[in-house]
């Protein structure tokens, strides 16, 4: 009776510190190093999801590449949820103006304006699923997209 | 010898991450201690406060008007701001100052809030760089430990009402 009670306080006590050691350290590898999602949607095309509802592709979303908010025109980046809305519009310091490749098919800066970057969450590097489209996502602006020079500076 | 060492080492680094990490969540997902420095929330919070903040709220949308919360500086994403809540997304504010003649208000955008410092006179909040968006709220401050004279939960807007209640 006792031998078994003892058992069963030990494998508590080991489930506790394995518990109490996993879960924080992958929670925060998740949120700091980087994590996987499934794209949604057609606004990316045809850089992601091409093959519209029939594949969704897996991305790498890598947080570490953003820890110092370093993000280059071209990228593919990710943002926290934020709710949402003049023909040139100038980007404030802090902010950046995101677009999805699919144009007139993007919810985007378009629609709510320049996003602070306090909100970047992750930079979107690889495709991880499925095999055949495994690679690196290249940093891409299209020339039509570039900055206009403006007149003050 | 040199293995007895780096056993040690290694041991040392696993209990600091291991550490490091439960530090990241109890702080990301529950709470913890924040000082707080800057003369824009005078009189309620002074430089030099330490206060307790808790994170729970932001993940279950329950910051409320009149709440005092931490923020991601909307000009400079590495820093932290400290305001109160004055208006949620639909909200009527005003963005003029009282003194002013001509007032003018706005609507504070879906997915956004808007912040003022209890000492109107000497902070930048709101009416100086906009509505900032609610994904940038880390927290809310609720209780103040040091300095002591000051210890217990944090007293109401002593501005009133800066929103319209049209």
């Amino acid at each position: 009776m006792a031998q078994s009670q003892g058992w069963m306080k030990k494998y508590f006590k080991s489930f506790c510190k394995g518990f109490f050691v996993t879960v924080p350290v992958a929670v925060t590898f998740l949120d700091q190093v980087a994590c996987v999602a499934r794209v949604e949607g057609a606004s990316m095309q045809p850089s992601l999801n091409p093959g519209g509802s029939q594949t969704s592709d897996v991305v790498l979303l890598n947080h570490w590449k953003v820890r110092n908010f370093q993000v280059q025109r071209g990228d593919i980046v990710s943002l926290v949820t934020m709710g949402h809305k003049n023909r040139y519009v100038k980007v404030p310091r802090g902010h950046i103006w995101v677009e999805g490749d699919h144009h007139g098919h993007s919810f985007d800066s378009n629609s709510f304006g320049p996003v602070s970057l306090g909100l970047l969450h992750a930079h979107a590097t690889h495709i991880l699923w499925p095999p055949e489209r495994w690679q690196k996502l290249e940093s891409v602006l299209p020339p039509e997209r570039s900055p206009v020079p403006s007149e003050e500076e | 010898m040199l293995r007895g060492a780096l056993g040690k080492t290694f041991r040392l680094a696993g209990y600091t991450i291991q550490y490091g990490c439960i530090a990241h969540c109890a702080f990301e997902y529950v709470g913890g201690v924040v000082m707080c420095s800057g003369p824009s929330m005078e009189p309620t919070i002074q430089n030099s406060d330490i206060v307790f903040a808790e994170n729970l709220s932001r993940h279950f949308h329950g910051i409320q008007r009149g709440d005092i919360v931490i923020a991601k500086s909307p000009s400079d994403p590495k820093s932290n701001i400290c305001k109160r809540v004055i208006g949620l997304e639909g909200d009527k504010v005003l963005t003029t100052s009282p003194s002013d003649f001509f007032k003018s208000h706005s609507y504070v955008p879906t997915g956004h809030v808007w912040l003022e410092g209890d000492n109107l006179q000497n902070s930048t909040d709101s009416r100086f760089y906009g509505p900032i968006p609610y994904g940038l709220i880390r927290g809310r401050i609720f209780f103040k430990i040091w300095p002591l004279s000051d210890f217990g939960f944090l007293r109401d807007s002593p501005n009133g009402h800066r929103f319209s209640d049209n």
